[in-house]
């Protein structure tokens, strides 16, 4: 028993294990998300990085179940709180939908409907785990819009979603999302809609309620300063992988992969030498169809000629701990990475930060 | 709200004007002698002259038309000439406002012609719209939610395979096989819900309706699929199914709601047109609807009752416009009306 309970305490809130997504289609197998394993904690936040079609949505909406119903093929492990979500009926993962789980969407105007009110829209997702009257509902909606931030909740909860401005829309969302208290939220991409200052009110406003009600977070971008100011720990994407995993500060100062170079080295910095060139990452996304062999990663890698023989394109590099570390895995074939990060990338990308050392 | 559709009824009492207009100088553009047609092949030409005069073809079309338009709103009295009016006042007949004018082929005002003839044009079109609206949402709702499916392509094939019988020749199928032959139906006839009740009006519809119905059948069938289809792609399912709805709220309150806009506005545009008449399933089960009485009509060249069906037709496709803008206002709030 006393051993049950210590392993309780040490498994992880949220554990994804081995986890696959593949959608069968006319041309062949669609490896979206293949293979992808991390944990997380309550009042942790993840930064999921990488561009397009990197399987970083598809593997989320696997944890929401909403691959369910179409042809999706998903394999693996989900783990909430010791309860594997793939093994749910419907009618189990639909309780869990919203109560335990909740997604913030990319784009807020068509995340909702067109044709309910936003208090009516939010009313509904707490009607459907709470047997509550309209009214009682109604009064909670409003809390929750006044919380995140709404003025006038009592008069916004009868607006529709065109009479709210994109922030004010996002926040809706947001207090959708939170209103059943849910112990895992997962925001895919929730500032891309948005312009700059709107993204950090929003980015702020999800981490005082992180702090407030104990909130696993998965935060799901593109951009990296969105994951150097929201997440504990990052996952660089790439291909439906993980190529790179640690905790931010790692990942952002020592990163060991160079698809992760390539992605740093695309951040426009404002405060760095205007003179710094920005660097996009060469070459064009791989495809799920047919992958490239061995490492996905190596068609576009500059620095493939240091690894000996042809390893970066016959055989696929496992994701293990780097040199820096047993927390941070990388999934790269280069024996020193760290030395070519600080003597090439660096000067390359920001020789100011260079030439101080 | 309200502002906005009285400026709607202004513009639709404007149109038919000009519909009106347009009408009676295309008549006038043919080379038939109206008056010769109107009076009969056996008339003189001094009794061609007193039908010309009695119905106004003596004067010049714009002043016909101004004349008409002035019976529309305040009525008129026939014979138009008050000369012979007064010779004879025991064949004046008065035609109440909206007058519509008057039939010298049937013998009677335009208004009691289309009071005997629209009502049966509205049932079958009444019937109709119900029986297609009912099975083309419901064939399309199952045909997009198994998409790709046998049942699919089953529902989609079957009704173009309809859709691509002619009406006469569905009509006639049906009252030769169902009816004669196989006895299944008795024959229909027209019967008034003041005669027959709600059931002997209805049960004398079926066919016909059906009839009917199966033209649009297809059309939307296949619109309710593809904007369901179109719906259910939408962000807004994906947030509905992520609040953990259960996939009936999914479908119903969200997709089909989305899918409502473009059907109501399809219904209001087919049902105003079917108001008018129709000519074929008319013609076919000799049901006497607005339809047969426009066939009638022009091939007799009767000038005055081509015209008041037209008008009435054109006011019934201007007024399911004019609901149709209304109930926009209703389904989507993004149209509401200041």
């Amino acid at each position: 028993m006393e051993q049950n309970a210590h392993m309780d305490e040490k498994q992880p809130f949220l554990k994804v294990e081995n986890l696959k997504v593949h959608f069968p289609t006319q041309d062949g197998l669609v490896k979206a998300t293949d293979g992808l394993s991390y944990a997380l904690d309550r009042g942790q936040t993840l930064g999921i990085v990488g561009e397009s079609g990197s399987g970083k949505s598809v593997s989320s909406s696997a944890i929401l179940g909403l691959h369910r119903g179409t042809n999706a093929k998903v394999e693996g492990r989900i783990l909430l709180d010791g309860v594997d979500l793939l093994a749910l009926n419907n009618a189990e993962m639909r309780k869990l939908r919203g109560k335990e789980i909740a997604m913030i969407f990319q784009d807020p105007l068509s995340a909702m409907h067109p044709y309910y009110t936003v208090g009516n829209q939010i009313a509904e997702a707490y009607r459907v785990h709470h047997k509550v009257s309209k009214k009682a509902a109604r009064t909670r909606v409003i809390d929750m819009l006044e919380l995140v931030g709404i003025p006038q909740p009592d008069v916004r909860f009868d607006s529709y979603p065109h009479q709210f401005s994109g922030g004010m829309r996002q926040r809706a969302m947001i207090a959708m999302a939170l209103i059943n208290d849910p112990s895992l939220l997962i925001a895919d991409e929730p500032t891309t809609a948005l312009d700059v200052t709107v993204q950090a009110q929003i980015l702020d406003l999800l981490q005082n309620l992180q702090r407030e009600f104990n909130t696993a977070i998965i935060i799901i971008t593109h951009d990296l300063g969105v994951v150097a100011e929201m997440a504990d720990e990052a996952l660089v994407m790439y291909a439906g992988r993980a190529v790179e995993h640690g905790r931010v500060k790692e990942v952002l100062t020592h990163p060991q992969m160079p698809y992760t170079w390539g992605l740093l080295s695309s951040v426009p910095d404002i405060t760095g030498d205007p003179n710094a060139r920005m660097v996009p990452v060469p070459g064009n996304p791989p495809s799920l169809l047919s992958p490239p062999t061995g490492c996905a990663f190596h068609p576009r890698c500059v620095h493939r000629d240091k690894v000996p023989g042809d390893l970066c394109t016959t055989e696929l590099p496992d994701l293990v701990p780097g040199p820096r570390g047993g927390l941070h895995l990388k999934r790269c074939h280069l024996a020193d990475p760290e030395s070519i990060y600080q003597n090439e990338v660096i000067p390359e990308i920001a020789p100011d930060l260079a030439e101080e050392r | 709200m309200w502002a906005y559709a009285a400026r709607r009824v202004v513009i639709g009492i404007l149109l038919l004007l000009a519909l009106s207009l347009v009408t009676f100088i295309l008549f006038f553009a043919s080379p038939a002698d109206q008056a010769k047609l109107a009076c009969g092949k056996q008339c003189t030409q001094a009794q061609i002259a007193v039908t010309e005069k009695a119905l106004g073809y003596d004067k010049p079309v714009y002043e016909q038309w101004a004349g008409f338009a002035k019976g529309v709103v305040a009525g008129r009295d026939f014979p138009i000439d008050q000369a012979q009016r007064e010779a004879a006042p025991e064949t004046v007949t008065h035609c109440a406002a909206p007058c519509l004018g008057f039939s010298k082929y049937y013998g009677e005002t335009v208004n009691s012609l289309i009071k005997d003839y629209a009502p049966i044009s509205i049932s079958l079109a009444v019937v109709a719209v119900v029986l297609w609206l009912f099975f083309g949402v419901l064939l399309g709702i199952a045909a997009a939610v198994t998409k790709g499916s046998i049942l699919d392509r089953g529902i989609v094939g079957l009704t173009l395979l309809v859709y691509a019988f002619p009406t006469f020749f569905i009509g006639v199928f049906f009252l030769k096989y169902v009816v004669v032959k196989w006895g299944l139906l008795d024959y229909p006839y027209y019967t008034p819900i003041a005669e027959g009740g709600v059931w002997g009006w209805l049960t004398n519809l079926w066919l016909p309706s059906l009839t009917l119905a199966l033209v649009f059948l297809a059309s939307y069938v296949r619109m309710t699929r593809a904007f369901v289809l179109e719906s259910l792609g939408e962000d807004y399912i994906r947030t509905a199914k992520a609040k953990g709805l259960n996939s009936r709220a999914v479908l119903f309150k969200h997709g089909l709601r989305a899918a409502l806009t473009p059907l109501v506005t399809m219904t209001g545009i087919d049902f105003g047109t079917l108001l008018g008449g129709a000519i074929i399933t008319e013609s076919v089960f000799a049901y006497p609807g607005l339809g047969l009485l426009t066939v009638q009509s022009s091939q007799a060249w009767d000038l005055p009752t081509v015209v008041g069906i037209v008008l009435i037709a054109g006011s019934f496709v201007v007024l399911m416009n004019i609901i149709v803008d209304i109930a926009y206002a209703f389904i989507d709030p993004r149209v509401r009306l200041g």
